[in-house]
C-alpha cells in the first residue's frame, strides 16, 4: 500500500515540473501581452503577472494590423478547405479500402510519399502555375493547394479507419444490390463519422496555422491570413514584445479552442494517422 | 464484368487528379527546374545542365544550412526521441489526472511555428527576454548570452525553440506505442523479478519497436524540412548562421529571384529526405503486409 502512495506521489511530482516548464512560455507569453512596455523595462522579472491586466496591447494588434480582416479570410480557408478534403478524401480512402485492383498499391504509396515531401519541392512550380491559371493572389487558389495537399494524408487516415470495418458489412450491402456509390455514402460513410471528425480537427488547425502557402500564393494586405498578420505586426512593432505577444495569442485562441474543447478526437486524431507535424 | 473493374478508378479520379497537379507534377517540374537558369520574370530561360548543382556545392552558404540541417537532424533525434519516451512513460502512469497533464505537455502542438517563433524571440530577447533576465536572478549572469544574434550559437537555440512542439509530438507517438504493449509480458517480467529498469529495457522498448522506428524516420523528415521557425525568427541570419536548406531555397528562388537555383537546392533537399521516405513507406507497407 505504501508503495503505491511513495509511486502516486512521484508521479504527481514529476507530471508537475514537466508540465510547469512546459507551460512557462507560455504563461510568460499571456503575461506580457497584459503588461505596458513602462512595466517591462521596469520590472525585469517577466515571470511575474502584470500589476494591472491592462487590454490596450490587444486593441491596438486588432485595429492596427487589420487582424479581423485576417481572421475572416483565415476561416474561410481552413472551413473550405477542410470540408473539400474531408469529401475528396473519402472517396480516394473508400476506392483504397475495399477493392482489389492493379494499381492499388501504387496509389497508396503515392498518397502516404506526397505527404512527407519537403514543401520546398512544390513551392516554385505551384506558385508559377497559380500564376498561369490565375488562382495567385486568390483565397481560392490556397484553398484549392491545401486541399490538393491534405488529400495524401487524409486519404492513409481515413483509409486506415475504413478497413478496420468488417467486410461482411460491404459484401451484404452488395447482395442486396445496393450501389457502390450508396455503399459509400449511406453504409461507410456514417460509420467513419468519427474518423472523419478527428480528421477534420486536426486539418482545420493545421491549415489555420500555415504560413508557408499563404507567404507564397498571396500578395494583396487585404487577402492574408493571420499568421502572415503576425509577421506584419512583427515588422511595425518591433520592439514592443506586449503588442506582439498580444497579437500571439489572438493567432493561437482559434487553434488552442479548438484543441480544448475537441481535445479527444485531436489526440486520437495524431494517433490514428501519427505521422504528420 | 469489364465496366465493374472501373469502379475504383472512378472513386479515386477526382481526389487523385487534384492531387496529381498539385503535388506530383510539381516534384518532377522541380527537376527540371533545376536544369535551368529560369529567374521567374523572363517568358524564357537556358538548359544549363548541372550548372546549379555544381555551383552549389561551392557554395559556402549552402552548405552551411547543409551542416545546420545535420545539427537539426541530430538535435531533434537525441533530444526529443528520449525527452518524449520519459515524459511518454511517465504520463501513461494512469493516476488521476493523466489526462491533464498530457494536454498540458500536448499545447505546443497546437501552435503555429510563427506564434512559436514569436513567444521563443521574446523568451530569448538578450536584453529583457525571460531566458537572461533568469539567468541574472540567479547569479549566472556568464551564461547570459545573444541567443539569436550569436552566429554560434543561433542555431541550436532556433533547434529548443522547435524541441517545445517536436518533444511534445514524439511524446504523443510513444503513448500511442505503449497502448499497443501486452500487459501480461510486463507483469510476468514482474512477477520474475525484474526491476522496473530491466522491465523498461528488457520487454517494453524492444516493444515498443514500431513506435519507435516511426518517432525516428519523422523526427528526422521534420528535422529536414525545418523552415517557419527559422524564417520568424531570423531569416536565417546573421549572415546565413543559422539558414538551412529549406530557408535558403526560399530566399535564392523568392527573394534573388534565382528559380533554377532553388529548385536545384530543393531537389538536393529532396533527395536527402527521400531515404527517410522509403524507409518510412517501407516500414508501412510490411505492417500492411501482417494485417
Amino acid at each position: 500500500m505504501k508503495k503505491i502512495y511513495t509511486k502516486a506521489l512521484c508521479f504527481y511530482i514529476f507530471a508537475t515540473v514537466v508540465a510547469i516548464i512546459w507551460l512557462i512560455p507560455f504563461v510568460i507569453t499571456v503575461f506580457t501581452a497584459f503588461k505596458t512596455m513602462d512595466e517591462i523595462f521596469l520590472n525585469p522579472n517577466v515571470w511575474m503577472p502584470p500589476s494591472t491586466w491592462n487590454f490596450q496591447n490587444f486593441k491596438i494588434a486588432w485595429t492596427e494590423s487589420r487582424m479581423s480582416k485576417y481572421f475572416l479570410n483565415t476561416l474561410i480557408i481552413a472551413s473550405v478547405s477542410t470540408i473539400s478534403t474531408l469529401a475528396l478524401s473519402s472517396l480516394s480512402a473508400f476506392a483504397l479500402s475495399w477493392y482489389e485492383f492493379k494499381l492499388k498499391k501504387f496509389f497508396l504509396i503515392t498518397f502516404v510519399a506526397g505527404m512527407l515531401i519537403p514543401f520546398q519541392m512544390l513551392l516554385i512550380p505551384v506558385y508559377t502555375f497559380s500564376m498561369r491559371m490565375g488562382l495567385y493572389d486568390k483565397l481560392f487558389g490556397v484553398i484549392l493547394f491545401h486541399v490538393a495537399f491534405q488529400i495524401g494524408f487524409c486519404t492513409f487516415f481515413l483509409r486506415n479507419f475504413m478497413v478496420t470495418i468488417p467486410s461482411s458489412i460491404f459484401e451484404a450491402a452488395k447482395i442486396d444490390g445496393a450501389s457502390d456509390f450508396r455503399i459509400y455514402w449511406q453504409i461507410i460513410m456514417p460509420l467513419v463519422t468519427p474518423a472523419l471528425a478527428a480528421l477534420g480537427i486536426l486539418e482545420f488547425t493545421w491549415i489555420w496555422n500555415d504560413y508557408l502557402w499563404s507567404l507564397v500564393l498571396l500578395q494583396t494586405d487585404a487577402k492574408k491570413t493571420v499568421t502572415i498578420g503576425l509577421t506584419t505586426l512583427q515588422g511595425q512593432w518591433i520592439t514592443s514584445w506586449n503588442i506582439i505577444a498580444a497579437g500571439s495569442i489572438m493567432a493561437a485562441v482559434v487553434p488552442i479552442m479548438v484543441f480544448l474543447v475537441f481535445q479527444r478526437y485531436f489526440i486520437q486524431g495524431l494517433t490514428i494517422g501519427s505521422v504528420k507535424g | 464484368m469489364r465496366w465493374k473493374k472501373l469502379t475504383p478508378y472512378a472513386f479515386l479520379v477526382f481526389p487523385f487528379s487534384l492531387y496529381f497537379i498539385w503535388v506530383i507534377l510539381p516534384v518532377f517540374e522541380t527537376f527540371f527546374y533545376s536544369f535551368t537558369n529560369w529567374d521567374s520574370i523572363s517568358k524564357t530561360f537556358d538548359l544549363v545542365g548541372f550548372a546549379n548543382y555544381i555551383e552549389l556545392f561551392q557554395d559556402y552558404y549552402f552548405l552551411l544550412s547543409l551542416v545546420n540541417n545535420v545539427k537539426w537532424m541530430i538535435g531533434f533525434v537525441i533530444v526529443s526521441i528520449p525527452a518524449g519516451l520519459s515524459i511518454a512513460m511517465l504520463l501513461d502512469q494512469k493516476f488521476p489526472g493523466h489526462k491533464v497533464y498530457k494536454s498540458l505537455v500536448f499545447l505546443p502542438m497546437t501552435l503555429s511555428f510563427v506564434v512559436i517563433g514569436q513567444i521563443w524571440s521574446w523568451i530569448l530577447e538578450p536584453k529583457n527576454g525571460a531566458l537572461n533576465t533568469f539567468l541574472r536572478f540567479v547569479r549566472l549572469k556568464d551564461f547570459a548570452k545573444p541567443w539569436l544574434s550569436d552566429p554560434n550559437i543561433v542555431t541550436y537555440s532556433l533547434i529548443a525553440a522547435a524541441l517545445w512542439r517536436q518533444i511534445a509530438y514524439a511524446m504523443i507517438l510513444f503513448l500511442a506505442g505503449l497502448q499497443g504493449i501486452s500487459r501480461e509480458h510486463v507483469e510476468a517480467a514482474y512477477v520474475d523479478g525484474a526491476n522496473a529498469w530491466q522491465r523498461f529495457w528488457y520487454v517494453i522498448l524492444p516493444e515498443l519497436r514500431p513506435a519507435m522506428v516511426v518517432a525516428v524516420t519523422v523526427n528526422i523528415i521534420d528535422s529536414l524540412r525545418a523552415f517557419d521557425i527559422v524564417f520568424v525568427m531570423t531569416r536565417g541570419g546573421p549572415f546565413y548562421s543559422s539558414s538551412v536548406m529549406a530557408n535558403y531555397m526560399y530566399i535564392q528562388a523568392f527573394h534573388n529571384y534565382r528559380m533554377g537555383y532553388g529548385s536545384a537546392i530543393a531537389v538536393v533537399q529532396f533527395l536527402i529526405t527521400l531515404m527517410f521516405i522509403v524507409a518510412y513507406i517501407s516500414n508501412i507497407l510490411k505492417k500492411e503486409e501482417r494485417e
